[in-house]
């Protein structure tokens, strides 16, 4: 028999196309590479208009083979999005794992027809508690632009250290890969690096 | 990554974090590729932007994007007739469009190689079947190999283009979703940049080119033949390994990123079967499967789609009179989706239960998650021209898909486009549906990218045979639904200024004369246009004519002065008639406290499409923050 126990890190990132889930993506595995770690990971588009679900795989370390997650197995989830953030807390998150997730919400069609209740910031609490997991919202109110939501999860994600081995410099060097001029300076902002 | 241009360009050796569709642009440039073409369709339209990030002058090769896949296979195949090594790319279903020219390719001698990189889809993950391309192999007698990750979707690219212009021939590299868009960090060979050589070298006195009858048979007999050349160098490939866990008893044949979620799948087993990887899977390198058959008393084979490898391995072990246990599909479901770790431990455990664990069930838990099914981009005209059709149509009238973003009119809330085969076909489907019919009206949407690419010969059909359609043209000057790629309506291509080929002077050229072009977001005219069309007798055209609202806005956001629009409700005005959210169906409305309405800045893009649906007038404007 397998041991349940293994030894990648595995990540999964959801949001909703247009919130930036692929720069969270590519600033995450390069992260992990600036702090010496081996990656593999794969962006989902499917359909993915601006409006649909997009998700993003990460795994670290030499164990991982597959750029695949498996359901049930993230050891961190994040997630830009409200609803997105329980979908994923539901189907990806193992037992005792960490979700990270932005408070935004945009509202799917059921909820705008009125065929489904809105989802609770409630809702995503309880389902991390049934599965033993931690819970960490991020919401601030100084972001000029929604589509920094992203750069803000990363800082928490440093800040907390929710990923083994990668710090806030390695988050820094990443952005530092992948952005330039205004936008960086931005993004370092909210790592408290003054302009 | 900021550079991407310059680092495919470098000339020593580096590694970096890279998709597999970047990777294979870097072995096109080290392998010394000259001509590249495609016609857009996922899971390979990053290829292309790989491409684009390197400045024009500095390209190494040609690169176009053709008007289809069959067009596009051709060219390729033209410039490698000359000497220039060549690549085509394009998705799974394209090779069906391109397949009149591709089942000729085994019996030319290809003076430069030419490779026909495939983005096959197992899953559907976005297209209109997963067919298992590998078929396509076998029926035109062409080698195929197919990686499993990003690095080796560049190593094994290099050996295709290698062994293409070896053999004078065409090499197939199917890769699938999830290797075109796995990332990691590749390590890449230095690159020493040849002198491109002008000569045009075709020599129709030193080949046949004309396969025709009598000369079909040798033809097909050298193509035969060298494909059995290519089966001895595939027994020494490096990209079969076995992985030797010294299992007697059980070893395992996989294939393509099934080869991934296996590793996964055994990680922690006690005793692991003995692996053999396939990374040259057509021609089968026949010794070394069946050594490997030979050696072990069961053998699972682990092919995601057609069970291909398992019946040639079946084949073989037969005509040896092997006596060892092989155990291919047994469920119908390992024939569908694609091989993701969870399935292939599921596949695992049911051949082998003392293996390993399957998969865990899913966590029981409170009520579901509201859906959230793609939908049209907000601003899309799209979505006005399927509130004008829906104006103007009865309930009872046939309206037919195609393929592009409206497709998603199918969905709810417009119902709009209900059936689809393929790019192209709505008009001639559409001609099928008006014979016998004098009670429901059959109307049709098409795309601009798709009259080129192989709506023509429909429209034109149903002129030549007088056909009871309205062809609804969605002209959005742009291939949207791939990411905004150029067509030939356009006025540009992929290097630089074109002519430009107007749709209307196509269809007028044609000698269509009733046709009505009215902007896509006038829904009154529209309506109006669309109910007059189908009140008249043969074929007519609408064209709703708007630039793509998200590629108009990305462009808009770069000028100067740009600043963001929105509406707002004017919640005096709004009498709670729900028309923008259950009708119009833009995702920008949504609803708090039960009822009101509220515009989310974070996606409305100020367009205004949606304030002529309002039957109160509430929409209004917003203020400039
Ligand atoms: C044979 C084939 N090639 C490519 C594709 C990929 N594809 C899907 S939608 C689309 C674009 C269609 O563009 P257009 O007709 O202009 O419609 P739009 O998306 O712009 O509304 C393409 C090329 C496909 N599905 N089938």
């Amino acid at each position: 028999m397998a041991s349940k126990g293994k030894s990648s890190f595995d990540i999964y990132m959801i949001g909703v196309g247009g919130q930036g889930i692929g720069l969270l993506a590519e600033a995450m595995a390069r992260a992990a590479d600036h702090a010496g770690l081996v990656v593999k990971g794969c962006d989902t588009h499917g359909l993915a208009q601006r409006g649909g679900i997009v998700t993003s795989h990460l795994r670290l370390g030499a164990a991982a083979h597959s750029p695949l997650v498996s359901p049930l197995g993230a050891d961190l989830v994040v997630a830009l999005e409200r609803n997105e953030a329980l979908r994923a807390a539901r189907t990806y998150l193992q037992d005792g794992g960490v979700l990270v997730w932005y408070d935004a919400t945009l509202q799917p069609l059921e909820v705008r027809l009125g065929e489904a209740p809105a989802v609770t910031r409630e809702e995503v609490e309880d389902e991390c508690r049934s599965a033993g997991a931690s819970c960490h919202v991020v919401s601030r109110d100084d972001l000029e632009d929604p589509r920094e939501q992203n750069v803000a999860v990363m800082e928490r994600i440093a800040a907390l250290g929710l990923m083994p081995g990668v710090g806030s410099e390695h988050f820094k060097a990443a952005l530092g890969d992948l952005m330039e001029g205004k936008s960086l300076a931005q993004s370092l902002a909210l790592f408290g690096e003054a302009p | 990554m900021k550079e991407l241009g310059a680092t495919l360009l470098r000339k020593d050796a580096f590694s970096e974090i890279v998709i597999g569709n970047t990777a294979v642009v870097r072995a096109m440039i080290e392998g010394g590729t000259r001509v590249v073409t495609s016609y857009p369709g996922s899971p390979t339209p990053e290829i292309a932007s790989a491409i684009k990030s390197m400045p024009a002058a500095e390209r190494p090769f040609y690169f176009e994007f053709s008007t289809n896949e069959k067009v596009a296979l051709e060219v390729a195949f033209g410039a490698a007739l000359n000497g220039h090594s060549s690549v085509v790319f394009f998705k799974s279903v394209g090779l069906n469009v391109a397949a009149d020219s591709f089942v000729q390719l085994s019996m030319m001698d290809i003076t430069g190689g030419m490779v026909v990189l495939l983005g096959d889809d197992p899953g559907a993950n976005s297209s209109q079947n997963e067919q298992d391309n590998r078929h396509f192999a076998r029926l035109a007698c062409l080698p195929l190999l197919e990686p499993a990750d990003a690095q080796e979707a560049y190593l094994m690219m290099k050996e295709a283009i290698a062994l293409a212009r070896e053999k004078r021939s065409a090499v197939i590299l199917r890769m699938t979703t999830h290797v075109c868009h796995a990332k990691e960090k590749v390590s890449f060979g230095p690159w020493r940049p040849e002198a491109l050589d002008r000569r045009p070298r075709f020599d129709s006195e030193g080949w046949n080119y004309i396969p025709l009858a009598a000369s079909v048979l040798p033809l097909k007999r050298f193509a035969l033949k060298r494909l059995e050349q290519v089966r001895e160098r595939f027994e020494a490939s490096p990209f079969n390994r076995i992985i030797d866990n010294g299992n007697a008893k059980r070893g395992v044949i996989a294939a393509g990123t099934a080869r991934l979620s296996l590793l996964d799948a055994l990680e922690g087993s006690a005793e692991p079967p003995d692996i053999l990887e396939l990374g040259t899977v057509i021609p089968l390198p026949r010794s070394l499967v069946m050594r490997f058959l030979s050696s072990h008393e069961e053998v699972k084979i682990l092919e995601e789609l057609d069970p291909i490898l398992e019946a040639e391995i079946k084949s073989l072990a037969y005509d040896a009179l092997l006596r060892t246990r092989i155990i291919g599909k047994v469920d119908p479901e390992e024939l569908i989706g694609e091989y993701v770790p969870e399935k292939l431990r599921a596949i695992l455990a049911a051949t082998w239960p003392d293996l390993v664990a399957p998969p865990p069930s899913p966590r029981q838990a409170g009520r579901k998650v509201p859906d959230r099914p793609p939908q049209l981009c907000p601003g899309c005209g799209h979505r006005t021209a399927f509130q004008a059709v829906r104006a103007a149509l009865e309930g009872s009238d046939i309206t037919v898909a195609d393929i592009g973003c409206h497709t998603l009119g199918y969905l709810p809330p417009y119902r709009m486009g209900r059936v689809l085969l393929s790019m192209g076909h709505s008009t001639s489907t559409a001609a099928g549906l008006s014979i016998y019919n004098d009670e429901r009206r059959v109307l049709c949407f098409m795309g601009d990218s798709t009259f080129f690419h192989a709506g023509i010969p429909g429209v034109v059909n149903a002129l030549f045979n007088s056909h009871n359609v309205t062809y609804v043209m969605m002209e959005n000057g742009t291939t949207a639904m791939t990411g905004h790629q150029d067509h030939p309506g356009v006025g540009r291509n992929f290097n630089g200024e074109a002519p430009r080929i107007p749709v209307r002077s196509v269809l007028e050229g044609l000698g269509i004369t009733n046709i009505r072009e009215i902007d896509t977001y006038q829904v009154g005219k529209l309506t109006q246009a669309v109910k007059d069309a189908v009140a008249e007798t043969g074929f007519k055209v609408v064209i709703a004519k708007h630039p793509c609202m998200l590629k108009f806005t990305r462009e808009a956001r770069r000028k100067p002065g740009w600043y963001a629009r929105h509406v707002r409700i004017d919640t005096g005005t709004c009498t709670l008639a729900h028309d923008c959210v259950e009708r119009f169906g833009c995702p920008s409305f949504q609803i708090i406290e039960g009822r009101a309405v509220v515009v989310s800045n974070d996606l409305c893009i100020g367009d205004g499409s949606c304030r002529q649906i309002c039957p109160s007038g509430a929409i209004v404007n917003a203020e400039r923050a």
